[in-house]
C-alpha cells in the first residue's frame, strides 16, 4: 500500500454497472513528510474517508477485495485512515 | 483446487516485475479506521534500499508478518499473493508486506 491525501470526489453517472454504488475519490500519493510522491489517481474507496484525509491505499487486483462481496472492477481502492505515522529519529 | 484469481495473479506480478524488495523500516503507521483484513496487523512504513543501504523513493505501507521494527533492515513482499498469503489473509486488499528480516547481505566483489 502507499499514503495519499484525498484531494476530492468524482461523480460519473454513466459507467460501468460495477461501480455502482461506489464512492470515487482522488487521491494525490505523498511521502511520509507529505510531500507529493506521484500523479494524481482515482481510488474506490471502502472506508469512507472524507476531503483532506491522510489514507492509504491499495493497488492492483488486491484493490477489488476492499469491496468484497461486491465485484467491484476497481485498480485502486482506499483501504484505511490515517491516524498518526510515527517515523524513526532523524539519525 | 487454487481460486482462479491467484494463477491470474501471479501471472500479473511476473510481468510486472513485482518482486521481493530488500527495505528499511522507517516508521509506523496508525490507522483506526481501516479495512478489517488489516486488523490487528503492525502496519510498517517501509523504504527499500539500495545496493549501498541509501533509501529510495516514496515508502510503502506494508503488513507486518514478522515482529520487525523501526530500522529493521526487512524483505519486502511487492505482490499482492504474496503478500496476503504471507499474513494469512487471502482475499484481501493487501499488496505489500514484511516477510523478512534481513542479518547480512553478502556481496560478490
Amino acid at each position: 500500500m502507499r499514503l495519499g491525501r484525498v484531494v476530492g470526489s468524482l461523480w460519473s453517472s454513466v459507467k460501468t454497472e460495477q461501480l455502482e454504488g461506489v464512492r470515487l475519490l482522488l487521491i494525490q500519493p505523498i511521502d511520509e513528510a507529505g510531500a507529493n510522491a506521484g500523479r494524481t489517481l482515482i481510488a474506490a474507496d471502502a472506508i469512507g474517508a472524507g476531503a483532506g484525509d491522510t489514507i492509504y491505499w491499495c493497488r492492483g487486483k488486491e484493490a477489488s477485495f476492499a469491496m468484497l462481496p461486491a465485484a467491484v472492477g476497481a485498480d485502486a481502492a482506499v483501504v484505511g485512515i490515517v491516524d498518526s505515522i510515527t517515523l524513526a529519529s532523524a539519525g | 483446487m487454487r481460486p482462479w484469481w491467484e494463477s491470474w495473479i501471479q501471472l500479473r506480478s511476473r510481468a510486472r516485475g513485482d518482486a521481493v524488495l530488500i527495505g528499511r523500516v522507517i516508521g509506523e503507521v496508525v490507522a483506526s479506521a481501516k479495512h478489517e483484513s488489516h486488523a490487528g496487523q503492525k502496519l510498517l512504513l517501509v523504504k527499500t534500499l539500495d545496493l549501498d543501504d541509501r533509501l529510495t523513493g516514496a515508502p510503502y505501507v506494508a503488513v507486518d508478518s514478522v515482529g520487525a521494527g523501526v530500522g529493521d533492515r526487512v524483505l519486502l513482499a511487492m505482490d499482492g499473493w504474496a503478500a496476503m498469503t504471507a499474513v494469512g489473509r487471502p482475499r484481501s486488499p493487501i499488496d505489500a508486506a514484511v516477510i523478512g528480516i534481513v542479518d547480512s547481505v553478502d556481496l560478490a566483489d
